[in-house]
């Protein structure tokens, strides 16, 4: 590992900083998921992945999947930390234009491996490139997906997850965002999903459970992940919709809406603070 | 039509026929044993879209998904994402009748190179019924951007159309029928994706027709030039992209156009005409094929009959064109 977790933990500040700036300046957007995403997109662009920035083709990398394309303010912007492209370019989401498009094309940006925002669909294709991996004899690279909860009512899902069992793709890391809304409310209102873990269980894939917003926990859970191979794993992270930003925490209301000029303003000061708060607590 | 080697008699009661799949499934075979990055991936009905014989020669390249469309063409886009050349198959009216956000997304927008396998399309699916005889798919997949759409006019043309998209790197739709379908072609005969191909000359009219439907079209130009009516008849295997310079021309010489196909007009070869020719050179056009309705259980060639889709009904609507 290259960063501490002290240093992980800021960088996810400043990511969820990077959301606030862009939804603003964007005038729409997704702001609960994304922030909720901040540490495990942190854990996996400065941890856990084998990527290149600097060669974002590369053929050795590990492939990163987000399936709810909807959150992808959190890539970009833990893209633009890595290395990807110039911090300067996020002000460009969901402009004229724009690499950054409001749901992300694999066309457009370098990095992106998938076009995705229509639900239900990351699965299958992490369990496509699992699969031309082994014909083609490579056991040494991985395939995380990132899900969303509320995605998890598409049948295109458990389709996938019934294949990636069949064929028992071990490579394929599955990350459930269970912030536990969507966008008409709860999700155990819109259409429950527990008992979420015993789902997947008996669809025979290996479950981990976590705390998605503990840096640390994403990157032993994947850790754990990568050690199981007689099963696919998926790991449960359990995270605070809105995390960071009290008044946009739990709320469903935020799942669609990006923060006004006084609330992003609000939103910055208390980010802020957070970083003071790690900073002092590892000193 | 010597310099593109077809059978020349479409008359002969002894023409040999064969279902157009099985040229699908010798040519998927045969790219399979060209290029080794080609694989396939199937919906439960590998022996009926003929992709058993891909699997039985390279089974670590074959995927059964089960009866999962929407699974079947997304585990083909993340193939794809790896550097494979995927062909996804099942029947047309699941793949790609169910599954079309599918391939809009993670095939067309993602451009990606999957190729999309709709078997059992049209009316001569015969006695299964309207549920399962596919009319829509062209129009379907003819409107997303960077998909190439081909209907096959026999069993030899499927091959050479398979062995052809396999070696493109676009994302592409192959319409294939159930039933035998007389050949005409010849393994000499040309194809290559986006040409159209005046299959006989003429001068008094021009019949446009693609897949099952260019058997019936040189059979009602035959019929026609015993009446002294001299149509010319343009096969159109690639849909999408049109071979638009060959169909202008044409209708500019003869003034008269007429299209044929085993689908819907609305959307479908006969949109694509109209589209074309109202834009470029106004000219008269006939739409035959399934007008704005759904197909029933019967047997073939009594549907092709009842839905007036035989040379006869060509022949008809050329006399009255030309009058």
């Amino acid at each position: 590992m290259t960063h501490s977790i002290e240093d992980l933990e800021l960088i996810a500040v400043e990511i969820r900083q990077d959301i606030i700036k862009m939804l603003l300046h964007a005038g729409s957007g997704h702001s609960a998921g994304p922030l909720g995403l901040a540490d495990i997109f942190t854990a996996l662009y400065f941890d856990i992945l084998k990527h290149d920035p600097k060669n974002p083709d590369w053929e050795e990398r590990d492939m990163l999947l987000l399936s709810n394309g909807h959150c992808v303010p959190v890539r970009y912007a833990a893209m633009a930390r890595a290395g990807y492209f110039d911090l300067s370019e996020l002000k460009t989401l969901r402009q004229l234009g724009s690499r950054l498009q409001g749901h992300p094309e694999r066309t457009k940006l370098p990095g992106m491996e998938t076009t995705s925002g229509p639900l239900g669909c990351g699965l299958s294709q992490a369990a496509g490139m699992a699969l031309a991996m082994r014909m083609n004899d490579i056991h040494h690279r991985w395939v995380y997906v990132v899900l969303g909860d509320g995605e998890l009512d598409e049948g295109n899902i458990w389709e996938a997850a019934m294949l990636t069992s069949k064929y028992n793709l071990n490579n394929v890391i599955g990350i459930i965002d269970r912030n536990n809304i969507q966008i008409d409310g709860p999700t155990e209102s819109v259409m429950p999903l527990d008992d979420l873990k015993a789902k997947w269980v008996s669809f025979g894939w290996h479950v981990i459970e976590i705390d998605g917003n503990n840096i640390e926990a994403v990157i032993d859970a994947c850790a754990m992940a990568r050690a199981v191979v007689d099963k696919p794993v998926m790991i449960i992270a359990h995270t605070i919709p809105g995390k960071g930003v009290d008044f946009m925490e739990y709320d469903f209301h935020w799942h669609g809406s990006p923060p006004n000029a006084e609330q992003a303003k609000k939103a910055l000061r208390e980010l802020r603070t957070l970083q003071g708060k790690i900073r002092s607590e590892h000193e | 039509m010597n310099d593109l080697n077809l059978i020349k008699d479409v008359l002969d009661k002894d023409i040999s026929s064969e279902p157009i799949r099985k040229g699908f499934g010798r040519g998927l075979l045969n790219a399979g044993k060209i290029n080794v990055n080609v694989v396939a991936a199937c919906a439960d009905l590998t022996e009926s879209t003929q992709m058993s014989l891909f699997k039985k020669e390279f089974p670590e390249r074959f995927v059964e998904v089960g009866v999962a469309e929407q699974n079947l063409v997304t585990v083909g886009s993340g193939m794809a994402a790896m550097g494979k050349i995927p062909f996804v198959s099942s029947y047309a009216a699941f793949s790609p009748g169910r599954n079309w956000e599918q391939i809009r997304t993670t095939v067309c927008l993602n451009d990606q190179p999957v190729k999309i396998v709709g078997s059992h399309a049209g009316v001569s699916v015969g006695p299964d019924g309207a549920t399962h005889q596919m009319l829509e798919d062209i129009a379907l997949m003819r409107v997303l951007p960077n998909m190439v759409v081909i209907a096959p006019g026999d069993s030899l043309e499927a091959e050479r159309a398979t062995l052809a998209i396999a070696s493109d790197q676009r994302p592409a739709y192959i319409r294939l029928a159930r039933e035998a379908t007389p050949i005409i072609t010849t393994d000499k005969t040309p194809f290559e994706i986006g040409k159209a191909y005046v299959y006989k000359a003429g001068k008094d009219l021009t019949i446009m027709s693609t897949g099952t439907m260019t058997y019936q079209a040189l059979a009602a130009a035959a019929k026609l030039e015993k009446d002294g009516i001299h149509a010319e008849v343009i096969h159109i295997p690639t849909i999408k992209p049109l071979d638009e310079k060959t169909i202008i021309a044409s209708a500019k010489k003869t003034g008269k156009v007429i299209t044929v196909e085993e689908g819907q007009i609305i959307g479908g070869l006969g949109g694509a005409i109209a589209e074309l020719l109202s834009q470029t050179s106004p000219t008269k056009v006939i739409r035959m094929g399934m007008q704005d309705r759904f197909g029933e259980s019967g047997k073939p060639d009594e549907l092709l009959e009842h839905f007036g889709l035989t040379a006869k009904h060509i022949a008809v609507q050329a006399h009255h064109l030309v009058m």
